[in-house]
């Protein structure tokens, strides 16, 4: 039988099978797609974030800060982003503690003595306690900024400071309300670092396996993900960081 | 290396049958040959349970020379013990010391249920491979295997994903009790082949299927299940995998 023959054979055992949208993401392959997905979209917030953030550094007592967060606040594009935003949070916190429990149920008696660290790293195992402890960060976190400025006003939220630079219109004083959750309150900023830490080993192992998921083998570019991933985990953790720490230490003012 | 015998204790898993709840059982055992296997090891025990009357410990084994993937024991922590790219049966008693204590289980996952001591039941494994890890070949003449021709580096990785004997051990290391190295090691070892190519799709979809049904757990990439492998499977081969499901499940019309 040539080649030819054995394509054109007929009579193939293998069955074809249905694969609706809904098969695709309730199978396993499926539901680590929308944790890589969503991630990735996430990962790329993280960017711009750290962007923003970044701009404290002007030393130009917030002016810089404040126009940039304006604009992350002010046009309707930004603000439909936003809700998509939010969706992707809730889409990778919700299938994180659904795959977390699913995962643990399959071993329902455990080893006596456990692996623990051979072969594989604590972090990665953790992902589904770190993402926690993100997201009790971020629970403070919205808490602290985003309710005051978007929502400040509403029912009994106390709204920014205003400010205006070169006579402009009046934009929120983000900046003056960071110096107040800051400086002076260890305790604040220590929680902060802490969360810093929890994103930097999340992303650790959360970026390369977002790219691992979506099929990437090619050894030419594997250790390429990974690099970028431990790189991008460590700036963007210690830039996030250093903004609480610029405050609380008054490098900036 | 130089020969020495050692004596040990042996903490091992004993479990009448399927529904029985088990526990451990110590036993010591004296002047045991560093150049012996682990398995040897067993076997000498064993003998001195039948002497002294007592049910000898059930466990699987086949080959004993590293290929048939039926020695499945967790041993101190570790499936296959503690040699890098070794099955149980190719453990060999100079891995230990004298005075060791080693802790001996069986496979753990849900998808495994232990059917006697350190004997665990894999047969999901073979419904996976009923479900695709195939390819159909009319029966007739054999054909000609060098008239296809095969890129080097496709043969080389196929080769490499073909080396799987099945034996459990990525499950049993995984946190998640994933099968995933096992089942990309098959699809890889097909899909790479012009042989494989015309049940591509609808193999990755019905085994990946028949992976979810048996109740294995998600991978999460963690890489354990590689480092535990006796036939050191890359981690590669699930990324593959990934792709293969997805191009698969796009590409299949309804
Ligand atoms: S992939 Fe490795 S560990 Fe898993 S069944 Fe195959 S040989 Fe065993
Ligand atoms: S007994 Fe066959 S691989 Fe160990």
């Amino acid at each position: 039988m040539s080649v030819r023959a054995l394509f054109l054979c007929p009579n193939l055992q293998i069955s074809s099978t249905t694969m609706t949208w809904k098969h695709i993401f309730t199978s396993s392959i499926g539901k680590k797609l929308v944790m890589g997905l969503s991630g990735l979209f996430l990962i790329t917030f993280l960017i711009i974030h750290a962007g923003v953030n970044a701009c404290i550094w002007a030393f130009d007592h917030g002016e810089m800060f404040n126009k940039a967060a304006h604009f992350m606040g002010s046009t309707v594009v930004v603000r439909i982003i936003e809700i998509g935003l939010f969706a992707g949070f809730f889409v990778h916190i919700i299938q994180g503690y659904v795959l977390e429990v699913q995962n643990r149920s399959t071993r329902k008696i455990g080893y006596e003595v456990k692996m623990g660290n051979k072969g594989s790293k604590w972090y990665s195992r953790s992902m589904g306690l770190l993402g926690t402890l993100i997201l009790l960060f971020l629970i403070l976190h919205i808490y602290h900024f985003w309710t005051p400025s978007r929502l400040g006003g509403l029912w009994n939220i106390k709204p920014l400071q205003p400010v205006s630079y070169e006579g402009g219109k009046e934009i929120h004083n983000l900046y003056a309300e960071m110096i107040a959750v800051f400086s002076d309150n260890l305790l604040v900023v220590v929680i902060y670092i802490l969360g810093c830490i929890s994103l930097a080993f999340h992303l650790l192992h959360g970026f390369q396996s977002a790219f691992r998921t979506l099929g990437l083998h090619n050894q030419k570019f594997v250790p390429l993900v990974k690099g970028t991933g431990a790189a991008f985990a460590i700036i963007v953790s210690v830039v996030f960081a250093l903004m609480p720490i610029s405050i609380y230490l008054k490098w900036v003012d | 290396m130089e020969h020495y015998t050692m004596n040990l204790t042996l903490k091992v898993w004993r479990q009448k049958n399927k529904n029985d709840r088990g526990g451990f059982i110590t036993y010591k055992v004296k002047d045991i040959s560093s150049e012996m296997s682990f398995l040897e090891m067993f076997d000498v025990l064993n003998e001195r349970l039948i002497e002294e009357s007592e049910e000898p410990i059930a466990f699987d084994h086949d080959c004993r020379e590293g290929i048939c993937g039926m020695c499945s024991m967790y041993i101190n922590g570790r499936p296959h013990g503690p040699w890098e790219g070794t099955t149980t049966c190719q453990l060999h008693m100079r891995a230990f010391k004298d005075g060791d204590t080693i802790v001996v289980e069986p496979w753990r996952a849900n998808s495994f249920p232990v059917i006697k001591d350190l004997i665990v039941d894999r047969t999901s494994f073979d419904r996976i491979i009923q479900a695709g890890g195939f390819i159909s070949v009319n029966t007739g003449n054999a054909v000609d295997g060098n008239s296809i021709p095969i890129e080097k580096a496709k043969a080389d990785d196929s080769f490499a994903a073909a080396a799987c004997i099945g034996c459990g051990a990525c499950v049993a290391a995984c946190k998640n009790s994933s099968a995933m190295l096992f089942v990309s090691a098959k699809v890889s070892h097909l899909a790479l082949l012009p042989q494989g190519e015309p049940e591509k799709k609808t193999r990755v979809l019905n085994m990946i299927a028949q992976m979810d049904k048996e109740g294995f757990g998600g991978c999460t990439n963690t890489g354990a299940c590689e480092a535990v492998c006796p036939k050191e499977i890359s981690l590669d081969n699930i990324a593959r995998l990934n792709q293969e499901f997805i191009g698969a499940s796009v590409k299949t019309g309804k």
